[in-house]
């Protein structure tokens, strides 16, 4: 087990928690301003890997994929904002599971409909493939990095975003009391379809991004979808700086666990067993993990004291 | 219009009753097997019900217990199938062919998971404990995948239905016979449970915490026991869909699985005694036949879902007896 091998999976965990931020930064900011819990949050990720593919697909260039990714997702999470997010907001709990809910298996089965059932590819843009040197001897996929710059880069933003802009006032202050802030003359509908959209955006270029490494196919949503609810849960919802330490604590360990447990297994166990148990627990990794912070603290790392 | 409640459960099954029976005189097996599989996806619905509608809590994950209920037959029968020892270090077993047997270490093994599972996620309410169930879900459903020992990715096929004294449970009626007793009696309890002192003391807990806990009750162990009377249920459910299709796989804990059994008790009615009943067969039958007309039915599911979350409150019962609530 050589120094290069750990910080290539550090960076690889890393790459995985920040493309999980943008997935949970989007379903926190929702849930703490509108109280709206949204699996549909999945399937706009996979609305982004697809307008991705397709735009790529006919114009080859990845980066009007990209652009066209985060118009299509926020485009899809302004609509279904104004169409039926929108008589959830007071709405129970239950409700809201299952009319988003009712949402994914619409997208999905609409977008095999469209698309069909095999999986569609997206390539690397030319300028980002192949390896980079980093110090130290190692080298890395230079579109990993990208994608650890970019996660950064826009968590970086979106900090700047809630606590620098008048928008992002109007985000805490919604947050804190939706009645007041509608009473100071907020148009507070308008303001939530925006931070749906802007949710929506989040996810539909964590789709694209991820979609171009890995295949673009119905149903990639919601494995990310699931992780990014543990992710909020850990950091505690609504906080966006949770979201953050979250998506990086998971990503970290879903990838040092399923590389390094079957190593350390084997310290006492023969090959093969250590092997099967090792990737046994590391799958079941982030849950132990989600489960130890629970216990230490019911509303996760950052979340509101109850 | 409006219709009696009770009304309504009587038709409901006795017609649950008529059909497998009718398919019967007709000749068509297949049909029974359907009614069979409403039946099934009912009884474990009634589960989440105890705990969704009497109790107020969303668990995402009861397609844990499901799982547990069908892994339980699955590798009980495996090993009687295939003549090898079941070593469980304390104890060692041929495995089984009998369903009672199964069905029992099934509700063990489920209430046994529940509680823990229960322990943890009962910290919490609200949005948290939603999530927290989806996420054991996901974790007992990656644990499936990876245990290579029994399937793995590819589950487990059992080739001969398990047997039941007296019975020859491979003839389609008297499988589903079996099935619709065991529906009959869990109904039974459920209306027992619901009006004793527990099933108010839940219904209370449900509402306000601090009003149970001024009478002097513990709401969280009201909860707990809840929980594990809803797993236990659940899990003797997925014992019998697993003789149904006679096949185990990490499917039956996925989270589109504990959806469905969500979304069964909603179309039925959150909290009714005959809720999920009606929400299976409903389920089952839209399955059946949107399937036939498109690949894509699962595109008017999700719209005839949307338009009873946002126009339809109280489900289908509440629909025919002019009542919204359960709780009135």
């Amino acid at each position: 087990m050589s120094s290069i091998l750990i910080i290539e999976q550090i960076l690889n965990g890393l790459q995985f928690g920040v493309m999980l931020f943008l997935m949970a930064a989007g379903l926190t900011l929702i849930f703490g301003v509108m109280g709206l819990i949204n699996l549909a949050h999945g399937s706009l990720y996979m609305v982004g890997a697809f307008a991705a593919a397709a735009v790529a697909g006919v114009t080859g260039s990845f980066f009007l994929g990209l652009i066209a990714a985060l118009a299509a997702a926020a485009l899809a999470g302004a609509i279904i904002e104004m169409v039926v997010i929108r008589r959830l907001y007071d709405a129970a709990h239950l409700d809201q599971v299952l009319a988003t809910f009712a949402l994914i298996l619409i997208f999905s089965e609409g977008t095999r409909w469209i698309f069909g059932s095999f999986p569609l590819f997206l390539n690397i843009p030319e300028a980002l493939s192949g390896p980079v040197s980093l110090p130290g001897g190692i080298e890395y996929p230079l579109y990993r990095l990208t994608l650890i710059l970019i996660g950064m880069a826009v968590a970086g933003g979106l900090w700047l975003l809630i606590e620098r802009t008048r928008i992002g006032i109007q985000i805490r202050a919604g947050e804190n009391d939706r009645e007041m802030i509608a009473a100071l003359g907020v148009d507070i509908s308008k303001l939530y379809t925006l931070v749906f959209a802007l949710g929506a955006a989040l996810a539909g270029l964590a789709g694209a991004l991820v979609g171009a490494i890995q295949s673009v196919q119905v149903g990639m949503g919601e494995p990310v979808l699931i992780l990014a609810f543990v992710v909020i849960v850990i950091g505690g919802i609504g906080s966006i700086r949770g979201a953050f330490i979250g998506a990086l604590l998971v990503g970290l360990t879903d990838t040092l666990g399923g590389v390094f447990l079957p190593e350390l297994f084997k310290l006492f166990m023969d090959t093969g067993a250590a092997q099967k148990s090792g990737s046994a627990i590391a799958s079941m990794g982030i849950y132990i993990l989600m489960g130890l912070v629970l216990i230490w603290r019911p509303t996760g790392l950052f979340g509101a004291r109850a | 219009m409006t219709l009696d409640e009770r009304y309504i459960n009587g038709l409901v099954l006795i017609g649950l009753l008529a059909l497998p029976l009718w398919a019967l005189a007709t000749d068509e097996p297949f049909t029974i097997t359907l009614v069979t599989r409403a039946v099934i996806l009912a009884l474990a619905a009634v589960g989440l019900n105890l705990i969704l509608g009497i109790g107020g809590m969303v668990s995402f994950g009861h397609a844990v217990f499901f799982g547990i209920g069908g892994y339980a037959m699955g590798i009980l029968a495996y090993h009687a199938q295939t003549y090898t020892a079941l070593d469980l270090g304390f104890f060692e077993t041929d495995g089984t062919n009998s369903m009672p047997v199964i069905w029992l270490v099934a509700m063990i093994m489920s209430a046994i998971v529940a509680f823990f599972i229960g322990l943890l996620s009962l910290r919490t309410s609200g949005v948290y404990f939603i999530m927290i169930t989806l996420a054991f879900g996901q974790m007992f459903f990656y644990f499936a995948i990876s245990w290579a020992q029994y399937g793995g990715e590819d589950g487990l096929s059992i080739y001969v239905r398990n047997g039941f004294p007296g019975l020859n449970t491979l003839v389609p009626i008297q499988f589903f016979g079996i099935c619709f007793a065991l529906l009959c009696i869990v109904l039974f309890l459920f209306s027992r449970l619901q009006s004793s002192p527990f099933g108010l003391a839940l219904n209370a807990a449900r509402q306000t915490n601090a009003r149970v806990e001024t009478v002097g009750l513990n709401p969280m162990h009201l909860k707990l026991l809840a929980f594990v009377i809803s797993g236990a249920i659940t899990g003797l459910a997925g014992a019998l869909f697993a003789d149904l299709n006679r096949f185990v796989s990490p499917t039956m804990f996925s989270w589109q699985l504990s959806g469905e059994l969500i979304v069964l008790i909603i179309i039925g009615g959150v909290g009714r005694l005959m809720g999920p009943v009606i929400g299976a067969c409903v389920f089952v039958a839209l399955e059946h036949f949107l399937g036939e007309l498109t690949e894509f039915w699962h595109v008017y599911l999700g719209i005839i879902l949307l338009c009873i979350v946002l126009f339809g409150r109280g489900g289908l019962i509440g629909l025919l007896t002019g009542k919204e609530g359960a709780h009135v």
